[in-house]
């Protein structure tokens, strides 16, 4: 019922010792997503405390933590809650959890695609490919305006720039998918 | 007839703001017995001491009247004004026009003018009768009894020995330590602090200055601070078979008592072999011992510590934090990790109350460094389930319940007040608080003295606290006693009941009005008597004296009945 040897893992992964909080609460009162969260980070970490991985894994919370670093930049014991919301992902990844904001994953496997792909951002590319993907494509008209916007003042270049390094890149993102 | 002068202050606007201090001062002038009259600023000021000393040589006054504030607050003041410009202070007596008139006349200057020189004028009536008193000298017997030989007693006794004073060590038990002789090690510093339990041991039974008794009890103690004479009975309860001790101070540093198991019924208390109490795991975890579960001697692998296991729970009857809890579960926490490095802690808390220098980092440590899960919420219930030990709980942090299936379940039961403490206070003349423990003088300005004079506490009978506070407290009660012994003789107010042997009746009367026990009868004499160190001046003997054979010095009946005249 309780299992100690997730937070063991968790520690590992995002080099964190979740043991150290005590649950004041500070994190969760300042996540800009926490509305959006089931639980909130302090909750999370707890649950990761207590063993509960079904629950934390298929939780939305861990991919909506936008990893602004607000929670462990005011966390008293440092423990930066980014990284432990980082390894999260990485093991719901690893052992096939279905995630529970689908279009967060999608985002993540579009960027990485598109750095491999050209060695560098291309910031058209991937919100193209994304609103396709997401299914929000023209969902929102305004990011629409947006989008015409920086395309007219030539902020968002159409065509992808090719970086010489881009097979060191792609490199770097095979190697890091064996890390399990 | 007396040559009285009268001082009038000002106190800034307190009183003159009210009071007509110019015209209070003219009109006491004509007073019969009234020499001389003056008002002042501020006159408890090095000036204003100095205008009385100066009226008192000038004039050669032998009363003093300052009408200012109450005596509480500058009696003593002005008293010693007095005696350094060479007058007996006994002749000087405080009028109170501020407190008891300024302050509460505000509205009404004319008539608060009034009720001043009508009180200054009573008091001139008082001072016209005063005695010239000097302070009383009582003897003082420079030995000290320290009753319980645990940590508390070991060390007030060695630092009063230390300092040249003889001391009698009194411990109901066959050895000396007490509960700390017990603990496997304590938090913080784990082997040390026992090796120098050891190491003091040896220093009182070696200690020229101490006589220990131990297997013994005190079962009877007489007299008053200086003075007292303690019975100590060894083995038997019989008080005719005891030796008599002469002391001036005893410490009381008898120590805590344990909660039995028996009162946690839910938690399996006292019927679950496998359940045990703090106490009982630390004999385990004693060197040279084996942790191991009490049903099936195996080695526990999981191991659930339920703090406030009684403390903090008024329906359990202990409705206080024991204070120590929090921090030895985390040291066993610590110590069963280290010898059972497989095994898995858990500790059910409410708070973690971990005030103290390097406390809360080493709880921290319990939780990092050796894993143990801490889990906020109390237990709920602990049953037995085949070889396990169900432990039902909550994690309030998670708002989750949880389920343990446990090997070992230690219970952090509470420091309960020590056995017999109630009959130990009774005989001492001191109060216990409803929990018990022994009660304080005051709670933060005299914590090692209780409200009887000589009688100092040491220790968790005074209330639950871990050894550095016990030393420490223990220390400053041995302080007391120095303090009180440093002396050659004690001095005592004068000012106290006495008993005019032609008018004494030997009624007993005032024995029986005397809340101090400072009244008896000599049966030979067939008189009453009073013990000038027990004695308050309170005045119920004098009231209660049917021929006015008992009077407060400098508070007689004829000094009353004047002042009244004076006053309607």
């Amino acid at each position: 019922m309780l299992d100690v040897t997730l937070q063991g893992r968790v520690n590992e992964l995002a080099h964190e010792t979740i043991q150290l909080c005590y649950h004041c609460h500070k994190c969760t009162a300042g996540c800009p997503v926490e509305n959006e969260m089931t639980f909130g980070p302090d909750i999370i970490l707890r649950m990761v405390q207590l063993g509960q991985k079904q629950e934390t894994l298929s939780s939305p919370d861990i991919w909506l933590c936008a990893g602004c670093e607000t929670c462990g930049t005011r966390c008293p014991n440092d423990i930066d809650i980014a990284h432990v919301m980082d390894a999260l992902r990485q093991i719901a990844v690893a052992e096939g959890v279905k995630p529970a904001v689908p279009n967060v994953k999608r985002f993540h496997d579009i960027f990485l695609y598109v750095v491999g792909l050209t060695g560098e951002m291309h910031e058209a590319g991937l919100m193209g490919a994304y609103e396709l993907l997401s299914g929000d494509l023209f969902k929102d008209p305004s990011i629409m305006a947006l989008a015409a916007n920086l395309f007219i003042k030539g902020k968002v270049p159409v065509l992808p720039q090719l970086s010489k390094n881009r097979s060191r890149v792609q490199r770097v993102i095979e190697q890091s998918r064996q890390v399990k | 007839m007396r040559k009285v002068g009268v001082f009038i202050c000002h106190c800034g606007i307190n009183i003159a703001g009210t009071v007509d201090v110019d015209k209070v001062a003219e009109d006491i002038q004509s007073y019969p017995g009234v020499a001389f009259a003056t008002t002042y600023k501020y006159t408890c000021s090095d000036p204003g001491q100095q205008i009385i000393k100066d009226a008192i040589q000038q004039h050669g006054l032998d009363g003093v009247i300052v009408a200012a504030c109450s005596p509480a607050m500058h009696e003593t003041t002005f008293r010693r004004t007095a005696a350094a410009a060479g007058m007996n202070p006994y002749l000087l007596e405080c009028a109170n026009i501020r407190e008891q008139c300024s302050w509460v006349h505000q509205n009404d200057k004319g008539r608060a003018t009034e009720k001043a020189l009508l009180t200054i004028q009573s008091m001139v009536e008082k001072v016209k009768r005063n005695e010239a008193l000097d302070p009383l000298s009582l003897p003082l017997t420079k030995k000290a009894l320290v009753i319980g030989g645990g940590i508390a007693g070991i060390t007030a006794a060695l630092d009063i020995a230390d300092a040249g004073y003889p001391v009698i060590l009194v411990e109901k038990g066959e050895h000396l330590g007490g509960k700390m002789a017990d603990l496997s090690g304590t938090y913080l510093n784990f082997a040390a602090a026992l090796d120098l339990l050891t190491r003091r041991i040896d220093r009182v039974l070696q200690h020229p200055n101490i006589q220990v008794i131990t297997g013994a009890e005190v079962v009877q103690v007489d007299g008053y601070v200086g003075n007292f004479r303690a019975t100590v009975v060894q083995g038997t309860r019989d008080p005719g078979l005891g030796n008599t001790y002469d002391v001036g101070a005893v410490i009381a540093a008898t120590g805590y008592g344990r909660y039995p198991q028996s009162k946690l019924p839910e938690y399996g208390g006292g019927t679950i072999p496998d359940v045990i109490d703090g106490l009982t795991f630390e004999a385990m975890l004693a060197p040279g011992a084996k942790i191991q579960r009490p049903s099936d001697g195996k080695t526990p692998k999981e191991v659930v510590f339920v703090q406030c296991a009684g403390s903090r729970d008024p329906e359990h009857g202990v409705p206080y934090c024991s204070k120590v809890c929090c921090m030895y579960t985390a040291k066993q926490a610590v110590l069963f990790k280290e010898r059972v490095p497989h095994g898995q802690a858990y500790v059910f808390y409410i708070d973690i109350r971990s005030a103290g220098k390097g406390y809360d980092e080493y709880v921290q440590r319990a939780m990092t460094d050796y894993r143990a899960l801490y889990l906020r919420g109390k237990v709920s219930k602990i049953f037995q389930d085949g070889n396990k030990v169900i432990v039902w709980g909550s994690d309030t942090l998670s708002n989750r319940q949880v389920e343990i299936a446990a090997d070992l379940v230690v219970l952090a039961t509470p420091m309960a007040a020590p056995e017999g403490a109630k009959e130990l206070a009774q005989r001492l003349h001191i109060s216990t608080n409803a929990d018990g423990f022994y009660n304080e003088a005051h709670p933060k300005l005299r914590p090692v003295e209780s409200l009887t004079a000589g009688i100092f506490l040491a220790g968790t009978g005074q209330g639950p606290k871990d050894i550095p506070e016990t030393v420490a407290q223990a220390s400053a009660a041995a302080a007391k006693v120095m303090q009180l012994f440093s002396r050659d003789e004690m001095k005592a107010e004068p000012t106290i009941a006495q008993v005019i042997p032609e008018l004494c009746a030997a009624c007993g009367l005032c024995v029986k009005a005397c809340p101090y026990g400072a009244r008896q009868v000599d049966e030979i004499l067939q008189v009453a008597t009073v013990n000038p160190a027990l004695c308050q001046a309170c005045g119920a003997c004098a009231a209660a004296c049917p021929n006015k054979a008992s009077v407060v010095r400098n508070w007689t009946p004829t000094q009353i009945l004047f002042m009244a005249d004076v006053l309607v």
